[in-house]
């Protein structure tokens, strides 16, 4: 009978916390709920809820309605995928480098996109987007394939620090080429300063509809891994003594990243901050177990990201602010305060 | 040597022990002093080429001060500045890069997790856009970003000491920010201002002479000395925190001391030559690979340092003569294509 109880015993505190984790998350839901609703009606023109409820039931082509259908709707599905795929992406790839530092700058996925639409607008002289979209994705998944492969040399395999000094090392060297090109030819230069800033504006809804099925899959595969995450969390020996198969953890993880962050960077630019902050301050609510940060980043990636974008809207009327810069700056004081008022360390 | 009193009773009193330098491990000295070599090698190679080239025995007798005075000119007056520009910077970078992170105890940490580099860009920018340019208004612009930003970042992470991983943190936030400010003073400027700002954003010695030389030599020196007197500390440092404190470190005050230090190296690099990257990220690492010691060891790092950059310099004067890269486009392929190599080698052999 002893034996039972202290064997039942931890459930109900499990019981608790799970259901609190769970109100966080509707919580959090609603939240997005609220800012998408915002970033439709928000803007250089205020709309009303009605006239947005209208455009979307009653649609009788005024110029309002005119807005939300083919700017502001577009926009905000497109914030909606783009803050999933650079929240989730980031907390990936801080669960397999087992870094807290890490982020797709690490992985050189910035410097891979970065490299090949440098290619693209410098070397072929494309301007339209939807040209050098896909330069943009293969950029990615070239960069995350050589750093695996330069990762995963010799028997050790592809173990978290050295997966992490090879995208450094890689993510470095595709850098300087890039810069050289840019430094030589001051017209791709003038281009790819405001490429490197990142923005969700000007973006037809068909930019959306491209990247949906690639960070769709990415989340599914991100979410399909975070078990073995887990496992892998608790380093290479341990994790393979509780059955993980580490290698396929990775490699899945490793596509997974290249999935989300390729499209993403493709269709909105780098914008790095998100990836980083979203797991830290997820990790802090609900603690080590990726799934509940990969399910947290999800949700709240997208919050951070279409708050600034709203806020970049709001406050230089009617001009706006490019969605890249204002995400520091609404992001960072929240992260700093964070800081400093938990004890938390690095896990 | 030990009194005993009266008593004889022998109390151990406060003694003055001179121990001799121990056991010099011999790996890592080899690999200093073929690193360092290799370093004055490619300095005399840099001091022969260029647009008139000169046999090294020529540099050799020009240095010494003999040869023709049209010779001399050119090695001792043109050349030599920015060669020793390179070795000292070099030194510089890579012992901020051992420091920054032996502190934070990631293989990720450099002085820019403090924001520093950062800030220096934040500082030229504003500089070169209300003020002017000119030499050194943008170091001084640079020096001042930096400086702020750095003690803005400890400041903020300050709450009853300052916990490495809040630093790290706070770093990071405030970078972004003045990232992202950064950046909107790039596409807000016309291209000519945002082009030269990148070029100086990118690193160079192009057009450092004497002038430069001295100062910088002054401060990496002092620098040097300070560092020396604090001995093995960022060693014990780097075992934990709780494990220096137990033998006899005040945690502290010494990472304070150390991360200004830290800053005050990096610091005189960016004011000469604008933000190198990644020397300071990959010397340390690469340094630690060859000597294969335990920790983040200084004077290989030091030495490594210094033979990236002048081999960096060189390549980026001569690599596509005349047209002169800025070596911080050249020091990030090299230095990335080097330590790519050495993990793949790392990767075999084990």
């Amino acid at each position: 009978m002893v034996l039972a109880r202290s064997a039942v015993q931890p459930r109900p505190a499990v019981a608790v916390t799970r259901r609190r984790q769970g109100l966080g998350l509707v919580v959090c839901l609603g939240v997005l709920a609220v800012v998408c609703l915002l970033s439709i009606a928000l803007g250089t023109r205020n709309i009303s809820l009605g006239t947005v409820w209208d455009a979307f039931w009653h649609y009788t082509d005024t110029d309002d309605q005119a807005i939300v259908r083919d700017l502001r709707v577009p926009r905000t599905v497109l914030g909606l995928l783009a803050g999933v795929a650079f929240g989730l992406s980031g907390a990936v790839i801080q669960a397999v480098t087992r870094n807290p530092l890490a982020d797709t700058q690490i992985l050189g996925v910035n410097s891979g996109a970065g490299l090949f639409v440098v290619f693209a607008v410098g070397v072929l002289g494309l301007t339209d987007l939807s040209q050098y979209l896909w330069f943009g994705f293969a950029g990615v998944a070239f960069a995350l394939t050589l750093v695996y492969l330069l990762g995963s040399v010799g028997r050790a395999g592809a173990t978290p620090i050295r997966l992490t000094l090879a995208g450094v090392a890689l993510g470095a060297v595709l850098d300087g080429v890039s810069s050289g090109i840019r430094l030589v030819r001051p017209r791709a230069f003038d281009y790819l300063r405001f490429w490197d800033v990142g923005t969700l504006a000007g973006r037809p809804m068909q930019v959306a509809t491209t990247i949906l099925p690639f960070i769709v899959a990415g989340t599914l595969l991100a979410l399909l891994v975070a078990r073995s995450l887990n496992a892998v969390a608790l380093g290479d020996d341990l994790a393979r003594s509780l059955g993980a198969s580490i290698a396929r953890t990775r490699v899945l993880a490793m596509v997974s990243v290249m999935l989300l962050a390729g499209a993403a960077t493709a269709a909105v630019g780098p914008i790095g901050f998100i990836g980083l902050m979203i797991p830290h301050v997820v990790r802090w609510i609900v603690g080590t177990d990726q799934r509940w940060i990969f399910v947290y980043t999800v949700v709240c990636s997208p919050i951070l990201l279409l708050l600034a974008d709203i806020v970049g809207r709001l406050v230089v009327r009617p001009g706006e602010l490019r969605v890249g810069i204002v995400t520091a700056f609404v992001g960072a004081p929240v992260l700093i305060w964070w800081i400093r008022r938990t004890r938390v360390s690095a896990q | 040597m030990s009194r005993t009193g009266a008593s004889g009773v022998d109390f151990g009193r406060r003694v003055v022990v001179v121990r001799p330098v121990g056991r010099l491990p011999v790996r890592p000295a080899v690999v200093c002093l073929a690193l360092g070599l290799a370093a004055l090698a490619i300095g005399v190679l840099a001091l022969s080429t260029g647009e008139l080239s000169i046999p090294p025995a020529d540099v050799l007798r020009a240095l010494a001060g003999e040869g023709s005075g049209a010779y001399r000119l050119v090695v001792v007056e043109w050349r030599l500045p920015r060669v020793l520009l390179a070795l000292l910077l070099g030194v510089a970078l890579g012992l901020s890069g051992a420091i920054f992170q032996a502190l934070t105890r990631n293989p990720l940490g450099s002085p820019d997790v403090i924001g520093f580099n950062t800030g220096a860009y934040t500082g030229v920018l504003v500089v070169t856009v209300y003020v002017g340019t000119g030499y050194y208004l943008v170091a001084a612009g640079a020096l001042v970003g930096g400086l702020a930003t750095a003690a803005a970042v400890y400041l903020l992470a300050f709450k009853r000491g300052v916990q490495g991983f809040r630093l790290i943190i706070v770093g990071i936030a405030v970078s972004a920010v003045l990232g992202s400010v950064n950046q909107w003073f790039i596409i807000k400027v016309n291209l000519q201002a945002a082009l030269a700002a990148a070029i100086w954003g990118q690193g160079s010695l192009n057009g450092l002479g004497w002038g430069q030389v001295v100062p910088v030599a002054i401060g990496v020196g002092l620098l040097c000395v300070v560092l020396l007197g604090y001995g093995p500390r960022l060693a014990l440092l780097e075992m934990g925190e709780d494990a220096a404190a137990a033998l006899g470190v005040r945690v502290e005050a010494t990472r304070l001391a150390y991360l200004i230090i830290g800053v005050a190296l990096i610091a005189v690099a960016t004011a000469a030559a604008g933000p190198i990257s990644f020397v300071a990220l990959a010397a340390p690492q690469l340094a630690q690979r060859l000597t294969r010691t335990p920790g983040i060891a200084l004077v290989p790092s030091a030495a490594m340092g210094a033979f990236l950059l002048t081999l960096s310099d060189w390549l980026a004067q001569r690599a596509f003569a005349p047209t002169q890269l800025p070596v911080g486009v050249v020091t990030v392929s090299v230095g990335g294509l080097y330590f790519g190599w050495l993990l793949i080698r790392q990767g075999r052999a084990q």
